[in-house]
């Protein structure tokens, strides 16, 4: 499947990942509505972490055997047999955190939507409305920091 | 003390746009803009802002724009605003002014007054999407006379060494230093990709460079830096730098801070020393020395690799490049006034020298009357700005033409004539390792050789429609060629006819 990585040596942690993708998962999808007006104000699954002389946008891996969906005690977090796409479905999700201790990468949060925690990670800009082949935090890198490859299995 | 110095620009900032995201704050590497949560909004020290519009550009809203600051001058031509805030700069610190880039002032711009033919009924225009059109090009010595074997269909004479060039397009010198190492990267392998080449500048051979050695041309400098048999040999070409266009008479001066392990390695000078590269080279009084010099680097490459001689673009040019053609050289570049530069003082770039389509005009009419056109190669250098410059470049005379800050600017400058500050926001002019970072070299050749190739189809486009189907066939034909809105002095000098004529 293709996957998201995010090469180090070129993050500059501008953060334009970041708004992208709250962009992306917005009601709106558009920036400034989603940035100022939308509340609950969008979460974005992509985070960049260290500063500016060393960053890197960690971002779910979509693990081959994903710790998230095994120990996902309701069921909301599923991996697609055939795309290898791990999402948590809100609609299952009972906000017990197991999957947050579970990744390896810290890929997965809890939030808060209509009073009711739920967990939200990266969904590779799969809702309609995405770039056909390309996630909005990769398109929004200026600096090839972040790359949608290709990758075994 | 007071300083009585005002900003020069004012960041205008749409509220309506902005998010108060931070990305213009984490972007800037001046300090311009802060995000100020109790506010509410984000400020800006205008002041420190030296538009280099890296904040408009990375804005994920476009909330941004760069104006001019709004304070007027008091009317005078003479005393303008600029002249004022120059007097107020050295009256505080008492320093020779410092800039950047080529010379701004507002001299004609020749290129703009050369209009290009096109064929029409007879000797019919050609469409390069259907036939061939050759834009490769050879640098280097020719031989007076070819004798060829017809009946083995075999060249006799030993041609001298020439370099091959599939655009008529190359990198002009610029180190490592005074810009850097992946900004040097992104144009070697752009050079690489392009099948053209780059130029190492006074500044060594990085080791990290060698895969691309076949596409580097070396430079030998008034200050020698990174300079041995093996700096010699491993590359494609030699060029020995007398001047530059937006410099001449003066040498350069690579700050202590910009050297770093690297560039200090590289340059082959202790960490942390000025490297000054002295104004004339202390070998070189003559066009005997010069030989000299030529001749050493031949002998020390065997006689396997062209070597070039780049002049500035000054009064006498025309003499001083027949003076390199008969020392030996194989290849002359002449670099104009609006040439660029990492630093030079303000007065020298804006008050020395010439515009290139003069020089280049004169130089190769100088040539053409002694005869020794055809011995040399001609590279025009100075401010390209599009295929058209070269196509015009060309049609006066040139073989091919050096570019630079058209590939800095497509690798993100913004011409901000800032970068003698080393804080240059686009990871070019610079040798912080948090900038440096700003510029993946595989994201900016692409964009270099995106440019190129475009430049080149257009460069295809416009002799196809003038009939020619090879860039050798343009070269130095100025009937192409016809002036606009020029006094006959300076038709005469570029040897062209006025439109209409």
């Amino acid at each position: 499947m293709k996957r998201i990585y995010a090469i180090e040596a070129w993050c500059l942690g501008c953060k334009r990942c970041e708004i992208a993708c709250k962009t992306q998962h917005s009601a709106t999808r558009d920036t400034v509505k989603a940035l100022t007006q939308e509340q609950p104000s969008p979460t974005s699954r992509v985070q960049v972490e260290g500063d500016r002389f060393l960053s890197l946008a960690v971002n779910c891996r979509h693990c081959a055997q994903p710790k998230c969906v095994k120990g996902c005690i309701s069921g909301a977090m599923q991996k697609d047999p055939a795309s290898g796409l791990v999402t948590s479905d809100p609609a299952k999700c009972v906000g017990c955190r197991t999957c947050v201790s579970m990744c390896p990468f810290g890929c997965v949060q809890v939030v808060s939507v209509e009073g009711r925690d739920i967990a939200l990670k990266c969904d590779l800009c799969t809702e309609d409305g995405c770039i056909p082949g390309e996630p909005a935090c990769v398109a929004a890198c200026p600096n090839g920091a972040l790359v949608y490859w290709e990758s075994e299995e | 003390m007071l300083d009585y110095l005002i900003p020069r620009y004012k960041v205008l900032r749409d509220a309506d746009l902005c998010t108060r995201c931070g990305v213009c704050e984490r972007t800037c590497s001046n300090d311009v803009h802060r995000v100020d949560e109790q506010a509410g909004r984000v400020t800006a020290d205008h002041m420190k802002c030296v538009n280099c519009q890296r904040c408009v550009t990375m804005c994920p809203t476009h909330a941004l724009a760069i104006g001019k600051w709004p304070q007027v001058g008091n009317g005078s031509s003479n005393w303008t605003l600029e002249c004022l805030q120059d007097i107020a700069k050295q009256a505080q610190t008492g320093g020779v002014l410092l800039a950047s880039m080529g010379n701004p002032q507002p001299h004609p711009i020749y290129w703009d007054h050369l209009l290009l033919n096109a064929s029409q009924v007879t000797n019919p225009s050609i469409d390069p999407l259907r036939e061939p059109m050759e834009t490769r090009v050879f640098l280097g010595a020719r031989p007076e006379a070819l004798k060829v074997n017809e009946r083995d269909h075999t060249v006799m004479t030993k041609l001298p060494p020439q370099i091959k060039l599939d655009v008529p397009v190359m990198f002009s010198a610029m180190s490592f230093g005074s810009i850097s190492l992946n900004a040097q990267t992104a144009l070697a392998m752009a050079a690489q990709e392009l099948g053209t080449f780059f130029n190492t500048g006074e500044g060594g051979f990085h080791h990290s460079l060698k895969p691309y050695a076949d596409n580097a041309i070396v430079q030998v400098a008034s200050g020698r830096f990174g300079v041995s048999p093996e700096y010699l040999n491993t590359a494609a070409a030699i060029e020995i730098k007398i001047g530059q266009g937006a410099k001449p008479g003066i040498g350069g001066h690579l700050p202590g801070e910009k050297i770093d392990a690297e560039v200090s390695r590289t340059r082959m000078i202790p960490q942390g020393t000025d490297a000054i590269s002295p104004a004339p080279h202390h070998d070189i009084y003559s066009i005997e020395d010069l030989r000299q010099l030529i001749f050493s680097l031949k002998e020390a490459t065997r006689y396997t690799k062209p070597v070039a001689v780049k002049i500035a673009a000054v009064h006498n040019v025309a003499a001083i490049a027949s003076g390199s053609a008969r020392a030996g050289a194989d290849i002359i570049v002449v670099d104009g006034f609006r040439g660029g530069t990492g630093a030079a003082p303000k007065r020298i770039r804006d008050n020395v020298g010439i515009p290139i389509e003069l020089a280049l005009a004169s130089v190769d009419e100088r040539l053409r009357e002694e005869g020794i056109r055809s011995t040399v190669s001609l590279v025009a250098a100075g401010s390209i700005r599009s295929s058209a410059d070269i196509v015009r470049a060309i049609a006066l005379g040139a073989d091919a033409v050096y570019v630079a800050s058209a590939a800095l600017i497509a690798l993100g400058c913004h011409q901000c004539q800032d970068c003698s500050s080393g804080k240059c926001n686009w990871g070019i002019a610079t040798q912080r390792p948090e900038l440096v970072k700003r510029l993946n070299p595989e994201v900016g050749a692409q964009r270099v050789v995106n440019l190129i190739r475009a430049w080149n189809h257009e460069i295809q486009e416009m002799m196809g429609g003038m009939g020619i189907n090879a860039i050798e066939s343009l070269r130095g034909n100025r009937l192409m060629l016809r002036g606009i809105g020029l006094t006959d002095r300076e038709l005469t000098i570029l040897g062209v006819k006025h439109a209409g004529e």
